[in-house]
C-alpha cells in the first residue's frame, strides 16, 4: 500500500508520561513523527495529541489500534489530508532594514498574509499561519533577504466530520456505555476509520 | 451498607478510615483489601518504610525474600500462573527496579497480571541524580500495561486500585507502581479502600456483538475442514469448560499454542497436538489444509505462523480475542469475533450444528502416525546409550500421571517437555513464552509452588538457563518451597548449537557451557540432589524426586548433540515442517 500522510488524533487523560508512551509506539517501529502537537481538547481535563506521519493505511491502523490500547488513551482517530481542515503557524525574524529598504519583502509579506507581531529598530517579527507548502514557499522568499530567525510550529487539525467529544467522553464516564458508542464501532467499518 | 463497610467486614484490616496512616501502611492495606497472600521481594534503601510496615503485617502478607530482583518478579508471574491470580513484586529504587525490567517485559508479552511497587528516592531528589535514582517511570513504559509514580500518600489507595483492576482485568499485564520514600512515609487521613471497577479511558471487557458470532457459527456450520488453534487466552478467560463444550458439539479438532498447553488436557480425543517451529507435524501441516481456521485467544505469533504469506490463505479465519490490536495484527481475520472468550464461546456453540468431522480428525491421526515413526517413537524409545530428554519427560509422566504443574526454562528442553510432558488440568504448564527468558524456570517453580502448594510443581531447566537464575536455590533454602529441579544437561546451550548445526554449517560458536556440579550446589543450599546419567538409574531417580518431601534437585546427563524435530525453520512456511 502506497504512503500518504496521515494525521492521528488521540484524546487522552491529561497525565504525566502521555507523550513518552504515545511516541514510543512510533520508535519501537522506527516510525518518524513528522510533528506532534498536544493541546487542551474541547473537553474540559481532556488532552488532545495532533501527530503527523507520512505511512501506509494498513500500518497507520495498526499504530492506532496499539495507540487506542494504551490504558489513558479514549480515543485514536487517524485521516487523510482532504479529511481535515489543518493548518501550521510559523514565526520569521527578518532584519528591519529588509524590510525598510527592500519594497519586494513587504510585498512578499503581504501576499502571504503575514501579520507584525512586534516591531523594533534592529529586526521585525512576522507570523503567518496556512499549509505547509505555503510557509515552506514563503521561508524560501525570505531566506533570500537575510532571514534571522524561523521556526514552525507542529500541524493542528479539524476533523471535518467530527462531532467532538463531548458525547462519547459521557458514554465513556459510565459503567455501560451505548454499544453504538464506544464498542466494536470499528467492526462495522473495517476499512473505514478505526475507533473503539 | 457503603462499600466501604462491605469491605471492611470482608477483610481483616489492621487500619480504620477515618484515621492517620502512612503511605506504607495504606500500601499494605491495599494488598490485604485485593486479598494478596503472598510477595515476593527484596529491601533496599527507598523502599525500607514500606518493609518497616510490612513488619507488622507478616501475620496477614506472606513475604518470599529472594535472591535477586530478576527472581522475584519471575515467582510472581509462576504465582499468577499457577493461582490465576495477580502476582506481586516489590523491589526498591536504581538497580532494584532495574532488574525487574527482564521479567516485566516477559509478563507483558505473555499476558501474565503482575503488580510491582517498587521505591523511589524522595520527591525532592527526583531528576538530580541522587543514590539509587533511576528514571523507572520510563524505563517500564514500553514493558507495563500501565505505570504510575506516586508522590503524595493521599493517592495511594486509589492508584493502588486502579493498579489491581488494569493488571487483572481484560488483556492482564504488569502495572508498575513507584512511590517516593517520602510518600511512603508521609501520614494522612485514610479514608479506607475501595476498589476500583471502572476507568474511562481503559475498556476491558467489550460488548459481543451478535452478528459477527452469528457469522461465525454460519461459517463454522459450512466449513468441511475446520480446524481450531487455542492459546492462553481461555486459561486467562478461565474459560476451560465453555472451550470444551464448543469443541466437543463441533466435533472439531484443536491445537495449543505454547501458552495455550494445559488449557485442554492433553489426552482428549480432540486434541491434536501443539503449533509452531517444534509442534507437531500434522497441526502444522493441516493449517495449510484447512478451510475455516477458528483462532481462539492467541494471537499468531511468528513462530506459530513460519512464514506468513504462506500461511493458511486457503481458509476463512474467525479470531475470538479480548485485545483489538491483536486482530488482522499478523493474519487477516475474515470474521473478527471481539470479546472474553467465557462469553463469546458459550453464544457460539449455542449457534453451531452438531458436528463430527470423523473422516478429516483422521487425517491429523494419519500425520500424527507418520511423525511418531520419524520422530517421536525414537525421541521417547531410544536404542543408543545416551539418554534423551524426551525419555526423561515420558518416565515423568508415567510417574505423575500428567497431574503435575511442568514449569520450564527456555530452549531445547523447554521444546521437549512442551512436546510430550502430559496435562491433565488447567494452569498445569508455566514457561516463558512470547519472550523467551532463559533463567525464567527456578524463580518462576518457586513462585508456581506458592500458587498452588497443594500440586507437585516440576521445573525443567536446562544446564544454561540453570546457570542464570542458579542463586534462587537460596530462595528455596530459605522459605522451603518444595519445587522438584530437573536439570538436562547436554553440555551445550542446546538450541543454539541446534540452529549452528544446520544453518552455520556446525560451527560452534560459543554454545559450549560448562557447568558446576550441580548436585553438590544444592547440597551447599542444603537442598538434597542426585545425578544420574544412565537409563537404567532414570525411573528410580525421578521417583524419589517426586517422593521427597521437600526440594530436590535431579541432574540428568541427556545426549549432547541431539535436536529438536520437526522443525518450521525461520522464513519456511508451517506445511514445508522438516521431520528430520
Amino acid at each position: 500500500m502506497e504512503k500518504q500522510e496521515y494525521t492521528i488524533t488521540i484524546y487522552t487523560e491529561n497525565s504525566i508520561g502521555m507523550i513518552g508512551r504515545i511516541s514510543g509506539i512510533f520508535s519501537r517501529r522506527k516510525i518518524n513523527i513528522e510533528s506532534l502537537n498536544t493541546s487542551p481538547s474541547e473537553v474540559d481535563g481532556i488532552h488532545r495529541f495532533t501527530i503527523l506521519i507520512t505511512e501506509s493505511e494498513e500500518v497507520v491502523r495498526k499504530l492506532c489500534r496499539q495507540i487506542e490500547k494504551q490504558v489513558e488513551v479514549l480515543k485514536a482517530y487517524f485521516n487523510t489530508n482532504d479529511e481535515l481542515i489543518w493548518q501550521e503557524q510559523a514565526l520569521y525574524k527578518v532584519p528591519a532594514e529588509a524590510i525598510a529598504e527592500k519594497v519586494l519583502v513587504e510585498r512578499l509579506l503581504r501576499q502571504y498574509g503575514a501579520n507584525v507581531v512586534v516591531i523594533r529598530n534592529d529586526y521585525i517579527v512576522f507570523e503567518t499561519a496556512g499549509h505547509r507548502e505555503e510557509i515552506d514557499r514563503l521561508t524560501e522568499e525570505l531566506g533570500k533577504y537575510s532571514l534571522i530567525e524561523f521556526v514552525r510550529g507542529a500541524r493542528i487539525a479539524i476533523i471535518k466530520d467530527s462531532a467532538g467529544f463531548h458525547t462519547k467522553l459521557k458514554q465513556f464516564e459510565i459503567n455501560e456505555p451505548a454499544p453504538d458508542i464506544v464498542e466494536n464501532e470499528y467492526l462495522d467499518q473495517r476499512d473505514d476509520v478505526f475507533t473503539m | 451498607m457503603s462499600t466501604l463497610e462491605k469491605t471492611e467486614t470482608k477483610v481483616a484490616t489492621k487500619q480504620a478510615a477515618g484515621t492517620q496512616i502512612s503511605g506504607s501502611q495504606a500500601v499494605m492495606e491495599a494488598l490485604i483489601h485485593e486479598g494478596v497472600d503472598t510477595v515476593f521481594g527484596y529491601p533496599g534503601g527507598a523502599i525500607m518504610p514500606i518493609y518497616d510496615a510490612l513488619y507488622d503485617y507478616t501475620d496477614q502478607l506472606k513475604h518470599i525474600l529472594v535472591r535477586h530482583e530478576q527472581g522475584g518478579i519471575h515467582a510472581a508471574q509462576g504465582y499468577a500462573r499457577t493461582s490465576g491470580r495477580v502476582g506481586v513484586a516489590f523491589a526498591t529504587s536504581g538497580p532494584g527496579a532495574t532488574n525487574l525490567v527482564t521479567g516485566l517485559a516477559d509478563a507483558m508479552i505473555d499476558s501474565n497480571p503482575i503488580v510491582c511497587i517498587t521505591g523511589q528516592v524522595f520527591a525532592s531528589l527526583l531528576g538530580t541524580d541522587a543514590f539509587q535514582e533511576t528514571d523507572v517511570i520510563n524505563i517500564t513504559t514500553p514493558v507495563t500495561k500501565w505505570n504510575y509514580q506516586v508522590t503524595d500518600a493521599n493517592e495511594i489507595p486509589s492508584v493502588l486500585a486502579k493498579a489491581f483492576y488494569i493488571a487483572k482485568t481484560g488483556r492482564p499485564g504488569p502495572v508498575l507502581i513507584d512511590i517516593t520514600k517520602n510518600a511512603q512515609l508521609q501520614l494522612f487521613d485514610y479514608l479506607g479502600y475501595e476498589e476500583c471497577n471502572h476507568v474511562r479511558s481503559y475498556r476491558p471487557a467489550p460488548i459481543v456483538r451478535k452478528e459477527y458470532v452469528e457469522e461465525a457459527a454460519k461459517v463454522i456450520n459450512e466449513a468441511k475442514k475446520p480446524f481450531i488453534l487455542f492459546g492462553q487466552g481461555i486459561i486467562l478467560g478461565k474459560a476451560e469448560q465453555e472451550f470444551k463444550t464448543f469443541i466437543e458439539k463441533a466435533g472439531i479438532p484443536s491445537a495449543a499454542t505454547v501458552m495455550g498447553l494445559s488449557a485442554l488436557e492433553t489426552d482428549h480425543p480432540l486434541h491434536v497436538g501443539m503449533l509452531g517451529m517444534h509442534g507437531n507435524y500434522a497441526p502444522n501441516v493441516m493449517t495449510n489444509e484447512c478451510d475455516v481456521l477458528i483462532a481462539i485467544g492467541m494471537r499468531f505469533d511468528d513462530r506459530v505462523t513460519g512464514r506468513l504469506d504462506k500461511y493458511a490463505k486457503q481458509a476463512k479465519v474467525i479470531h475470538l480475542d479480548i485485545d483489538p490490536a491483536e486482530i488482522d495484527k499478523n493474519v487477516k481475520a475474515h470474521v473478527p469475533v471481539w470479546g472474553d472468550c467465557k462469553e463469546t464461546l458459550p453464544l457460539l456453540t449455542e449457534l453451531i450444528n452438531k458436528g463430527d468431522h470423523v473422516d478429516w480428525l483422521n487425517k491429523f491421526r494419519e500425520l500424527e502416525k507418520e511423525e511418531i515413526k520419524e520422530v517421536i517413537h525414537n525421541e521417547l524409545n531410544p536404542t543408543s546409550d545416551v539418554m534423551t530428554m524426551g525419555e526423561v519427560i515420558k518416565v515423568l509422566n508415567e510417574l505423575t500421571g500428567g497431574d503435575a504443574v511442568i514449569v520450564t526454562d527456555v530452549g531445547q528442553h523447554q521444546m521437549v517437555a512442551c512436546r510430550y510432558a502430559k496435562y491433565n488440568t488447567s494452569k498445569s504448564s508455566v514457561t516463558s513464552g512470547g519472550l523467551g527468558t532463559m533463567g525464567f524456570g527456578l524463580p518462576a517453580a518457586i513462585g508456581a509452588w506458592y500458587g498452588a502448594p497443594e500440586r507437585d510443581v516440576v521445573a525443567i531447566i536446562g544446564d544454561g538457563g540453570i546457570q542464570m537464575t542458579i542463586q534462587e536455590l537460596g530462595t528455596i533454602m530459605q522459605f522451603g518451597a518444595k519445587v522438584k529441579i530437573l536439570i538436562l544437561n547436554n553440555e551445550f546451550l542446546g538450541m543454539v548449537r541446534q540452529w549452528q548445526q544446520l544453518f552455520h554449517d556446525r560451527r560452534y560458536s560459543f554454545v559450549n557451557i560448562t557447568s558446576p556440579d550441580f548436585v553438590a550446589v544444592a547440597k551447599g543450599y542444603y537442598i538434597d540432589g542426585n545425578k544420574i546419567s544412565e537409563r537404567k538409574d532414570l525411573k528410580d531417580a525421578l521417583k524419589t524426586m517426586l517422593d521427597h518431601d521437600g526440594s530436590y534437585l535431579l541432574e540428568v546427563m541427556v545426549g549432547k548433540e541431539n535436536n529438536v524435530f520437526p522443525m518450521v525453520a525461520q522464513g519456511t512456511s508451517v506445511s514445508e515442517i522438516r521431520l528430520k
